[in-house]
């Protein structure tokens, strides 16, 4: 069997144990969409300072589901692999011909695909509350693939905590670190705009500002470069980094010879 | 090391050395005979888990060597899992999928040919009784389930070895006997070399062609159940005073018969020097001594007794000590 059939089947079972935990489908679908909600309610009067970047701050914060998707996918994939640890169904696989590749892509295959449904869900619902797509029909393509990516490098993330540890709760207690980052990032404001210097610097120094102002320049602004090379090349790093820690815990967990 | 047997799992000197210089494995020679069923018995935290581990290659050894099914255990790892079917400790399941959804990925990641996938995945259910339960979840299973559809996975790829490991742990007796019948007929039917794990002495006693007992990572005694259980040979009686302070009278009494073997508290046991023709002397020289007996009983030899023999405590109370290291990355 090729590593890359290997991968299909890892990642469809990845997606059936998924959409078998409910809380885990809908907590993703529908805390973003809160927040959402909530942020936009209460920090609407953001679009009269001067230099805000867009006219509804519903659509400039709609990026931030986005991201906030992709950290749940982080738990969703650790959290998978860390109770395969546990139950013992790593070592069952182990005893097959499964290579470890296709363990590792599988389960993230697994997650970048409920990433990218997430992601068209959250799409779909900017735009049926009047989001127009400043970049269009080829915009929200490159909005999917993006989040898509962020997924993956965040997922990546998860599984290297679940490999490294062998603990679903570890992690867990992963989550509200990443949360931190989120929340000390540009998801209310432009950089340009927060005015404690603190804040600024942290979000300047936060590689998920970037993220985020990647996909919300597809939304608000149309086609920024700089913006877009910046998510990517930041997604693209974290999901290095992560596949790489990922693949050398996995090494360290299959001690098989 | 003998001659290598296409189906044979043969060990020289195998050690595994834990963090903490803790020795699970140390020092194993093993030869299992294609077509055999191998009990290795012993308590908890004597090594078994381990050297399962070692011998799926799920676990390399810190030294020694493995052979299993002609195949070197650590430089061809491959070659060994695609001869090999294990079951190991815990029932390693996914509570998510059903049965079939199980059968249905190992099937596919064993590459069975396509078409032959799905009817192997029942022959296996219904071979192992889960038919009805086949599409069912697998957290809504029992544990003689969970152990049915766990040794049907093992069993996927028609494995020539198989490792069962303390398979019918935690299971009522029916599930039991129905797991023994199935070992059985993969090894007398299909030839299927069985090794396995137990710490019950009668699953060894029962099913194993030859027993290994271990105890603290070593073999102390190897051959067949009727073999082990001749080393020792003579009878036991086992005699408890209605008073418990003529225990010594009653000691001093058996003493005249045989050696003395540890026994439960309250009671006093010797191994017979004659056989179990002395039993009615002891009788006759208890009332002799005029102590009045609450219980008296004679019992053959039991792996029990082989292993108390070998290693000075009973199989059945030495759980209680140190738990095997997990095998893990270390």
């Amino acid at each position: 069997m090729t590593t890359a059939a290997q991968t299909a089947e890892l990642a469809r079972r990845s997606v059936v144990r998924t959409l078998r935990q409910p809380a885990n489908v809908v907590a993703p679908l529908l805390f973003p969409m809160m927040l959402l909600a909530v942020n936009a309610g209460g920090l609407n009067s953001a679009e009269q300072l001067p230099g805000f970047p867009a006219d509804s701050f519903f659509a400039f914060a709609l990026a931030v589901p986005f991201i906030q998707g992709a950290l749940f996918a982080t738990m969703n994939a650790g959290t998978d692999l860390a109770r395969d640890i546990q139950t013992g169904f790593l070592n069952r696989l182990s005893l097959s011909p499964m290579r470890s590749v296709a363990l590792l892509a599988g389960q993230l295959g697994g997650v970048v695909t409920i990433g990218l449904v997430q992601a068209v869900f959250y799409l779909g619902v900017g735009l049926a509350a009047g989001v127009r797509l400043e970049s269009g029909v080829t915009g929200a393509v490159v909005l999917l693939l993006l989040a898509t990516l962020i997924a993956l490098a965040f997922g990546s993330l998860g599984a290297f905590a679940a490999l490294r540890t062998g603990s679903g709760e570890a992690v867990q207690g992963l989550f509200p670190a990443l949360f931190v980052f989120l929340f000390i990032s540009s998801m209310n404001l432009p950089r340009n705009l927060i005015e404690i210097d603190w804040f600024r610097t942290a979000a300047t120094l936060n590689p998920v500002s970037y993220l985020i102002e990647g996909v919300r320049s597809l939304i608000i602004v149309g086609w920024d470069t700089q913006a877009l090379a910046l998510a990517f090349g930041f997604a693209f790093s974290i999901g290095v980094v992560g596949l790489t820690a990922a693949s050398w815990a996995l090494r360290v967990r299959l001690t098989r010879t | 090391m003998a001659e290598r047997e296409p189906n044979g799992i043969e060990a020289e000197q195998l050690v595994r050395v834990f963090k903490g210089d803790i020795h699970a494995v140390d020092g194993i020679d093993l030869e299992v005979a294609p077509g055999e069923i191998y009990g290795f018995l012993g308590p908890n935290g004597a090594g078994k888990s381990t050297t399962v581990h070692i011998l799926t290659t799920l676990l390399p050894p810190t030294s020694g060597r493995a052979t299993v099914a002609g195949f070197d255990v650590v430089h061809q790892g491959a070659k060994v899992r695609e001869a090999i079917g294990a079951a190991l400790q815990e029932a390693a399941l996914d509570p998510l999928l059903t049965g079939r959804e199980h059968l249905r990925l190992q099937t596919a990641l064993h590459d069975l040919p396509r078409a032959d996938r799905r009817s192997r995945a029942q022959e296996l259910l219904e071979r192992v009784g889960l038919t009805l339960a086949a599409d069912r979840k697998v957290k809504g299973y029992s544990g003689g389930m969970k152990r049915r559809l766990d040794l049907a996975l093992a069993l996927v790829h028609r494995p020539r070895i198989l490792f069962l490991d303390e398979p019918t742990t935690g299971l009522d007796p029916q599930s039991r006997t129905a797991l023994w019948d199935e070992v059985a007929r993969l090894a007398r039917s299909e030839g299927v070399t069985v090794f396995l794990t137990t710490q019950y002495l009668e699953e060894a006693d029962v099913l194993a062609d030859r027993v290994g007992i271990i105890d603290h990572g070593r073999i102390v005694a190897e051959g067949t159940p009727a073999e082990l259980k001749a080393q020792i040979a003579r009878p036991t009686v086992e005699a408890s005073p209605h008073d418990p302070s003529e225990k010594g009278a009653v000691a001093a009494v058996l003493e005249r018969f045989g050696e003395p073997t540890p026994c439960s508290d309250g009671s006093v046991a010797v191994r017979l020097a004659h056989g179990e023709e002395e039993l009615a002397d002891i009788v006759r020289a208890l009332d002799a001594e005029d102590i009045r007996i609450a219980r008296i009983h004679l019992h053959e030899p039991t792996l029990d007794d082989v292993f108390l023999a070998k290693t000075g405590r009973s199989l059945e109370g030495a759980d209680e000590e140190d738990p095997e290291p997990v095998p893990t990355a270390t």
